[in-house]
């Protein structure tokens, strides 16, 4: 699926390219993106080692154990095959507190750390009925504060920026209940074909 | 909504307390703790590097090569018979697929609209409320080497497609037109 979507996504621009005539942009773009991967790249080793590090202490000091375990009876419906005191459950709840609070760059570390854990419980390289849960939690991205929109809105003299945080919540809270209800029914489809 | 604000930045330097008392107290070797675990965030930053830039290359071919404006063109008047206002239309396709195309797109209506107007506060409600799906995917199945995605994929841009609806519907409703 991700190889059909990237091999279009080149194919249809280069394509379109040919009589748009728009060459030398794209030509620009493939460089310019391909520098800008790199930069996005470096930029997250500063937050990877940062976020890694700590978190590695609060695995150690039983921190996410302690997480978990308050959060079990809502999560353990959402993930049923983790096991609660494991603790990719402690990087998955972690990574659900760092969304809501909009700490993005904390977020990603913690949700690749949640892959992982998922990945040792697994033990393949398929998408497992847990990583695809995650995934469509991580999507629809619960967010208490959309901070880079308010930011913005400030910029642009908004008379209050921060009007639109009760209207992204409600619709935050039904695109995410939304995708853990299609979760389920491809997840009760994937059983059924089995 | 100042006290959501005010929670956001005390946050991390209180997390970071918290942890390293916490910590201490329980005698973790704190410091080499704290080493050892970014040694792992090094590896993962570089073996997410090409993740990256596979998928960002590929975008920039389609926005670049102007297909991108062409097929949201294309697809404004079907979406807008559906009761989605056109100016958002480009919105709401871009938002998936380009986290920082998506921003520059929300930005610009702001910027032409006004952060006050309907379209600025729908277009500002709908930016926050989901995230980029081809990143995250990239990201994270590419950090941990998942080479077969499933309905993941289906399941996030279905949940895109929930959170642009729910956007215009909360937005028509509290702020109107």
């Amino acid at each position: 699926m991700v190889n059909l979507i990237w091999v279009s996504l080149a194919v249809i621009g280069i394509v379109y390219a040919m009589w748009n005539g728009t060459m030398d942009e794209v030509n620009e773009a493939i460089f310019k993106s391909a520098d800008e991967a790199v930069m996005l790249s470096i930029s997250l080793i500063s937050v990877l080692v940062f976020w890694l590090g700590l978190m590695r202490i609060a695995e150690e000091a039983g921190l996410l154990k302690v997480l978990s375990r308050l959060f079990k009876p809502v999560f353990k419906k959402i993930f049923p095959e983790v096991p609660s005191d494991h603790p990719a459950m402690g990087y998955i709840l972690s990574n659900f507190t760092a969304n809501l609070f909009g700490l993005g760059n904390a977020a990603t570390p913690l949700g690749i750390k949640a892959m992982n854990e998922m990945k040792k419980l697994s033990q393949s390289d398929e998408a497992s009925r847990s990583m695809i849960t995650f995934l469509a939690l991580n999507t629809s991205s619960v967010t208490l504060v959309p901070t880079t929109v308010i930011a913005i809105r400030m910029q642009y003299d908004s008379v209050s920026p921060t009007e639109i945080v009760g209207t992204t919540i409600i619709a935050t809270t039904i695109s995410t209940l939304g995708a853990l209800i299609i979760d389920r029914l491809y997840y009760y489809k994937r059983v059924r074909r089995k | 909504m100042s006290i959501i604000t005010a929670i956001s930045t005390w946050l991390i330097p209180l997390i970071i307390l918290l942890v390293l008392v916490y910590g201490t107290y329980k005698r973790v070797p704190t410091y080499e703790a704290f080493v050892e675990g970014g040694k792992e965030g090094i590896k993962m930053a570089f073996s997410l590097l090409p993740f990256l830039l596979g998928m960002m290359v590929s975008i920039a071919i389609f926005r670049a090569s102007g297909a991108m404006e062409a097929i949201v063109e294309s697809l404004s008047p079907i979406l807008q018979t559906l009761g989605i206002p056109g100016e958002i239309v480009p919105l709401a396709i871009t938002r998936p697929i380009s986290g920082t195309a998506a921003l520059a797109i929300t930005t610009d209506l702001i910027d032409q609209f006004g952060p006050d107007s309907f379209i600025g506060r729908l277009a500002s409600t709908m930016q926050g409320s989901t995230d980029t799906t081809l990143y995250i995917l990239t990201v994270y199945f590419g950090a941990v080497g998942i080479k077969k995605m499933g309905d993941a994929l289906k399941v996030g841009l279905f949940a895109d497609l929930i959170g642009i609806i729910a956007s215009i519907i909360v937005c028509t409703y509290v702020f109107g037109f």
